[in-house]
This record gives C-alpha cells, sequence and structure tokens, in this order.
C-alpha cells in the first residue's frame, strides 16, 4: 500500500507536473493541457496506469472503452492489466462494418462518436476512458453508445479535468474519477 | 520479418490471427480490410500480441516507442511501457500541440502527412515503430524519416499485421 502524505497520492504531484500547458491551442484563449510530455517519462505514464488499474481491478469491468484518440493510449494498458477487453469509440468513418452513432454538440456545431455493433453485451460494465475531461460532452456521447449497447458504465476515468470533476460531479448521472485538475 | 515465418511459428500467433476480422470492400470497393478491433475484444490475443512484441524488445536499449495515430496508439504504449520506454504520438496534421516538425508522404491518390514534436527525441535516442498493420509501407517510411530527422536510430518497425502482397517494399529501409 501506499504512503499518502494528508491523503494525497504522492505521485500525483508529478502527474501533474508532467503535464504541459500551451497556451492558445488549438484556438486563442483556450490553455490546452497536453499529456505528451507525461508520455515522456516512463515513470510517471507508468504510475497513471497503476493508480487506475489499482482503483478498477475488483470493479468486475469487462471492458474499457476509449475515446479516439488519446483515450487509446491509455484505455488499452488499463484494460490488459485488468483483463478487459478494450474498445476504441471513434469519429465517424473509421471503423469497419456496422456501427452506433451518437452525435453530440460542439461549442459551434456537432461531432459524432461511433462505436461497434456487438463490442458490447447487455449487463456488461464498462469503464470509459479519455485523457482529458473538459465540458463532458464527447464522455456523454460514450455513455450514451454504450447504455444503447444495453452495457452498465460503471465509471469515466480521465487523466485531467476541470475542478468541478474533482468533486461529484456526475455527467449523465455516472460519476467521474480524474487523476489531476488542469493546469492554466 | 515477421513471426509466422520462423521455422517453428509461436504457438500464440494462430489464435492471434484468428481474432482479426477481415471487412470486405472497406473502406472502398476491392479493399480486404483487416479489422483488429476484434483481436481487442479478446483479452488473451490482445495480451499474447503485447507479449511478443514486449519479449522481442525487451534488452535491446530501446528509449522510445513511437506509435503511429491512431491504431499505433492501442498497440505501441503497453510496449513502452513494458520495456521501460518513452511514448511518442506520431499525428495526423494540427493535432499536437506545440511545435512539431511535419513529414509528406505519397497516398494512392494525393499525399498525407505525419508529425512529431521538436524535443520528443533525442540525438542517440533508440527507437521502435509501431502500428497495427503494414501495407506499402508509406506512412512507416514517413515514420522513419521524422525519426531520424531529429537524430533518433529506428531499430525497427513492428506491425501486427503484414499485407503479404504488398511485400515489395517502396524502400528497402525496413
Amino acid at each position: 500500500m501506499l504512503e499518502e502524505e494528508n491523503g494525497v497520492d504522492p505521485r500525483l504531484q508529478a502527474i501533474s507536473a508532467a503535464i504541459r500547458v500551451v497556451p492558445h491551442f488549438p484556438k486563442p484563449g483556450i490553455m490546452f493541457n497536453d499529456i505528451t510530455t507525461l508520455l515522456l517519462h516512463p515513470k510517471v505514464f507508468k504510475d497513471v496506469v497503476e493508480i487506475f488499474v489499482d482503483r478498477y481491478r475488483d470493479m468486475e469491468i469487462s471492458a474499457v472503452a476509449g475515446i479516439e484518440a488519446r483515450g487509446f493510449i491509455f484505455g488499452p494498458s488499463i484494460a490488459l492489466a485488468i483483463g478487459a477487453k478494450f474498445i476504441p469509440l471513434r469519429k465517424p468513418k473509421k471503423l469497419p462494418g456496422e456501427v452506433f452513432s451518437e452525435a453530440y454538440e460542439l461549442e459551434y456545431g456537432t461531432d459524432c462518436l461511433e462505436m461497434h455493433v456487438g463490442a458490447v453485451h447487455p449487463g456488461e460494465r464498462v469503464l470509459v476512458i479519455d485523457d482529458l475531461v473538459a465540458t463532458g460532452g464527447t464522455l456523454c456521447a460514450a455513455i450514451r453508445l454504450l447504455e444503447r449497447a444495453g452495457a452498465e458504465v460503471v465509471e469515466c476515468a480521465c487523466v485531467v479535468g476541470l475542478p468541478k470533476f474533482k468533486g461529484r460531479c456526475r455527467l449523465n448521472g455516472k460519476p467521474v474519477y480524474i487523476l489531476v485538475e488542469c493546469r492554466r | 520479418m515477421s513471426a509466422c515465418k520462423d521455422r517453428e511459428q509461436d504457438p500464440r500467433i494462430e489464435g492471434i490471427a484468428s481474432s482479426i476480422r477481415v471487412v470486405p470492400n472497406f473502406p472502398k470497393p476491392g479493399i480486404m480490410f483487416q479489422d483488429i478491433t476484434t483481436l481487442l475484444l479478446d483479452p488473451k490475443a490482445f495480451k499474447n500480441t503485447v507479449d511478443l512484441f514486449v519479449e522481442r524488445y525487451t534488452g535491446k536499449d530501446i528509449t522510445v516507442v513511437a506509435g503511429i495515430e491512431a491504431r499505433g496508439f492501442i498497440f505501441g504504449p503497453p510496449i513502452a511501457l513494458a520495456i521501460g520506454a518513452k511514448f511518442i504520438p506520431l499525428r495526423k496534421p494540427r493535432k499536437l500541440p506545440g511545435e512539431v516538425i511535419s513529414e509528406e508522404y505519397v497516398l494512392e491518390y494525393g499525399t498525407d502527412c505525419l508529425q512529431m514534436h521538436i524535443g520528443a527525441v533525442q540525438p542517440g535516442d533508440r527507437a521502435l515503430v509501431v502500428d497495427d498493420l503494414i501495407a506499402t509501407g508509406g506512412t512507416l517510411c514517413a515514420a522513419i524519416k521524422l525519426l531520424e530527422r531529429a537524430g533518433a536510430e529506428v531499430v525497427e518497425c513492428a506491425c501486427v499485421i503484414e499485407l503479404p502482397e504488398l511485400k515489395k517494399r517502396l524502400t528497402p529501409n525496413y
């Protein structure tokens, strides 16, 4: 078991410090939290995966759904460690064969997330993964996709998120778990 | 070289091969698309896939695993984590924030572009490039060029699937 100072996991400080803030990307006013710098530190990347694995290994999760594309970086390692399937949730027209599609709103316009028909079965317990949660729009679309296929979304997990997700903020009634808050 | 051509095929290969789904006429008529998502639905097959790569690259002093967007992001990170290497995403244009270097490559019709962060790789880094599938090798060649421009040595390119009918590569460098 881990030594915690004041109840805070000591690995989280290094995780937060390893994330780079890039101002005005992809457009003016947005302070982009860039996780690629975290991936350049093998120990920190490993800690991220281990924290998630420790949280989810005993929750009888049979599938991890990762949101394209940065959810693909974190999701598979968690899935492998807990013995779950990995399901990629993708932008339109990337997945071959039959898919479910779920539209969601952007600041200007809409986008769409797709999942393979047959990837999950009714009653499966699923974890949703992405690198970051801001509005939660993409995660909500992911939750809707999985629920349309009859799965139960246990939690949404992200490396970084807006501070409200450190509290009890839910998305579509589902809990959200983040490791660190967005930095400005 | 591919694992299935070793004198004795590793017993895990058959399960991996049979877990890959072929989808005809995707993304366009005439293409038999090799879909690895069904492999990912089989935790044992997925684990075996990663284990085979990790066994091959452990002890080769590889410091960087570069994964090609997006399916290279699925296989590359577990390998990187297991061998203690950095993971570097190679991405389509305008996805990576901050300073990047770009490498153009040829498609059947037109060109595309792969990007890597400046500073991700240092001279002397030994790199492994990972993608789900190699066809003509065009994307992998662009990845090799990006890494070499940054001063890394590309040790090998690793893919889950090779298309045998496209074995004559555009360049012999892989």
